[in-house]
């Protein structure tokens, strides 16, 4: 994917120097390894800050409409991998931001690593991460190690069939291969294969560590809701403490509210400091918007997302 | 100053032993990374874990703590009048806390524990702890702490200072508490104090030259608020933050707390969370007015706290002490190294 670095700064530098855009929001270099950072560039002399690797791991589309665009700002560019198009794409069918607001700078994405994973080859911190290709070369004060990217990848990444932007106003790259699946929710059946007792302890296990930081909340671009439900204060709704009832109520709804508008993305995996697999949640969410209405978040600017329409052809019967 | 050396063959029948008289913390390793947590009966510290995700700021100052408790049925003569919550004050010992998590603890101390507030919880969870610091032998990169004060093989606010020899821990007594433990567990080999001292001095020269800290913190106290305040620098450093509270909860040294009383049936309870200045709620008033409203201003109320007003108000350095856990959880990779810099190097053309 370095390969479209040239490409995509390129084409910011166009976009800012003839103003067709006021910013582009794309990914910089972090100041550890395996780290980069969401920026906003304004000026054409900046797009050499710009960086696309296997690291970018977070969703720009989460720094379009709450934070950044309000009705003065012109148009942004937004560097977008599939997923973070999808999540565009959502927004603007949301009615979030308009889609002459955004001008979407198409990533063929060949997928994210997971940072956890390839730590935990090692006994001390990383010092070091190089990407060659599918290569990676990942040091530490003890050793290096070189992986391939394949064996190292975020599982949302594995199972992605959207690694193109559906939707974009210019591709920085040649469209990679979509993937296709045997069972792509083998996650979802293992635990659903649960008997209740079990799957029960089994979300218990998961968040038991939650710090309720929010990370996962806030680096989603589906969670832009002026107030939260668990920021609303006048009535409280949820208790703030680590009471388990709690923790649980907040994974709980806050999965119930991205039904059949989550991409994937694993954006709220990668920020969680306590390392807790999310996507268990919204993945079983996912499976049945695709199951019971055919739906997969993002794919379409005409269609409204499944839990926003009524259809005769509800496959529920209570409505009948 | 004795020194003692542990076999680590006895390492773990002295932790077991101790667990008479203490409560027995440590770094544990599961899934979600290494934490320090209180150890079951049969858990031992992970003495050589890497750097924990959390601090050891929970030991003292837990995420949610019950403070006061009332009952609300109205035929009991004390109804709706809030009494302490009886606490476990039996003493504790947090094992193979890094030395700049100790220098955090007595950092937080100067909130909790002076002249004008006495937080009677967290001193009394204080008086019943020892903390027994394992120095830090291969720094990580997001290690600043010789930057501000503290380091690998800092001394301040342990009570028991180790260095791992391999076989064996290298133990330096530095106060009563100290001695104390030593003794529940039955550690008494003495080592020659000089030879030891001079090890330790190698280790820590060793430990130091790994961190490359390139942190400037001199000049911050000539900076006048306002100036900082006013700087034209926060849009940028606030752009990609998406305010989740995550730098503020693995900080050791942030302190802010929220009170809420929660009911069940016929008893109340008062609880003291950990707050963050992240959070639009935690300013927000009952009026609806928020003083800190948007995402910037809460990004710099961050770092002002840390790197100015904890300055300007104690005069005993940054509210920093290097850990660089808000570096390596940051999901965006802000990194407060390069604010501080920023800040300290911020001239006003004024």
């Amino acid at each position: 994917m370095d390969t479209c670095i040239e490409k995509i700064r390129a084409i910011g530098a166009d976009l800012l120097a003839k103003g067709t855009v006021e910013k582009v929001i794309g990914f910089a270099d972090g100041s550890i390894p395996m780290a980069t950072r969401p920026v906003a560039l304004t000026s054409d002399k900046d797009v050499g800050k710009l960086v696309f690797n296997s690291v970018c791991g977070l969703n720009l589309a989460n720094y379009v409409s709450k934070n950044s665009l309000s009705k003065k700002e012109g148009k942004i560019a937004v560097v977008a991998k599939g997923c973070d198009a999808r999540n565009l794409v959502t927004h603007i069918v949301e009615n979030q931001i308009s889609r002459e607001q955004v001008y979407i700078i198409g990533v063929p994405c060949t997928g994210m690593v997971d940072k956890r994973k390839i730590a935990a080859l090692f006994e001390d911190e990383i010092t070091g991460f190089e990407e060659d290709g599918d290569t990676l070369t990942i040091t530490s004060a003890s050793k290096t190690e070189t992986v391939k990217k394949a064996d190292v990848l975020r599982h949302n990444c594995r199972v992605c069939t959207h690694r193109n932007p559906p939707v974009y106003d210019v591709m920085a790259g040649d469209p990679v291969e979509e993937q296709t699946l045997d069972q792509p929710y083998e996650d979802v059946d293992r635990i659903a294969a649960m008997d209740p007792d079990a799957r029960w302890a089994y979300f218990e296990k998961l968040t038991e560590n939650c710090i309720r930081c929010y990370a996962c909340r806030n680096a989603c671009p589906l969670c832009y809701c002026p107030t939260c439900f668990v920021d609303e204060s006048g009535p409280q709704w949820v208790g703030k403490g680590q009471n388990d009832t709690d923790v649980a109520t907040f994974h709980f709804l806050r999965a119930f509210h991205c039904a059949g508008r989550c991409t994937d993305c694993g954006a709220c995996v990668e920020a969680c400091p306590m390392g807790i697999n999310v996507r268990d949640f919204t993945r079983k969410l996912n499976k049945d918007a695709l199951e019971l209405f055919g739906w997969e978040a993002g794919l379409d600017l005409d269609k409204r997302p499944p839990l926003d329409v009524y259809s005769p052809n509800d496959p529920n019967d209570f409505i009948k | 100053m004795n020194f003692i050396t542990i076999d680590k063959k006895d390492w773990a029948p002295g932790v077991d032993q101790s667990r008479k008289t203490y409560r027995v913390y440590g770094p544990v390793e599961d899934k979600n990374g290494c934490q320090i947590k209180p150890l079951a009966p049969d858990m031992q510290p992970k003495m050589d874990a890497p750097v924990t995700v959390m601090s050891a700021k929970s030991v003292l100052f837990p995420q949610t703590e019950k403070i006061l408790t009332a009952t609300l049925d109205e035929s009991k003569e004390d109804h709706h009048v809030m009494k302490p919550v009886e606490t476990d004050d039996m003493p504790r010992v947090v094992l193979g806390i890094r030395p700049y998590d100790a220098k955090a603890v007595h950092l937080v101390k100067l909130n909790f524990d002076n002249p004008d507030y006495k937080d009677p919880y967290w001193c009394a969870a204080y008086d019943a702890t020892t903390f027994v610091g394992l120095g830090v032998t291969r720094p990580g990169p997001c290690d600043f702490s010789t930057a501000v004060g503290s380091g690998p093989f800092s001394e301040e606010g342990l009570d028991v200072l180790m260095a791992d020899m391999d076989d064996k821990y290298l133990a330096k007594i530095l106060t009563e508490k100290g001695e104390k433990w030593a003794a529940a567990c039955g550690f008494a080999t003495a080592a020659d104090p000089k030879e030891s001292q001079v090890l330790f001095d190698v280790l820590k020269k060793e430990a130091e030259k790994q961190i490359q800290a390139d942190v400037n913190t001199d000049k911050l106290a000539q900076k006048t608020i306002l100036d900082l305040y006013d700087a034209p620098f926060w849009d940028e450093v606030a752009f990609s933050c998406i305010n989740c509270g995550t730098c503020t909860y693995v900080c050791p040294t942030c302190w802010c707390f929220d009170i809420q009383d929660e009911t069940r049936h016929n008893t109340a309870v008062r609880f003291r969370n950990w707050d963050t200045c992240m959070s639009s709620l935690f300013t927000h008033h009952a009026s609806g007015h928020n003083p800190r409203g948007t995402k910037v201003q809460r990004v710099r109320q961050r770092f002002m706290h840390k790197l100015k007003y904890f300055l300007d108000k104690y005069d005993q350095g940054i509210m920093c002490v290097g850990c660089g856990r808000c570096v390596a959880s940051c999901p965006v990779n802000i990194d407060i190294r390069e604010v501080c810099n920023r800040m300290n190097d911020y001239e006003t053309t004024k």
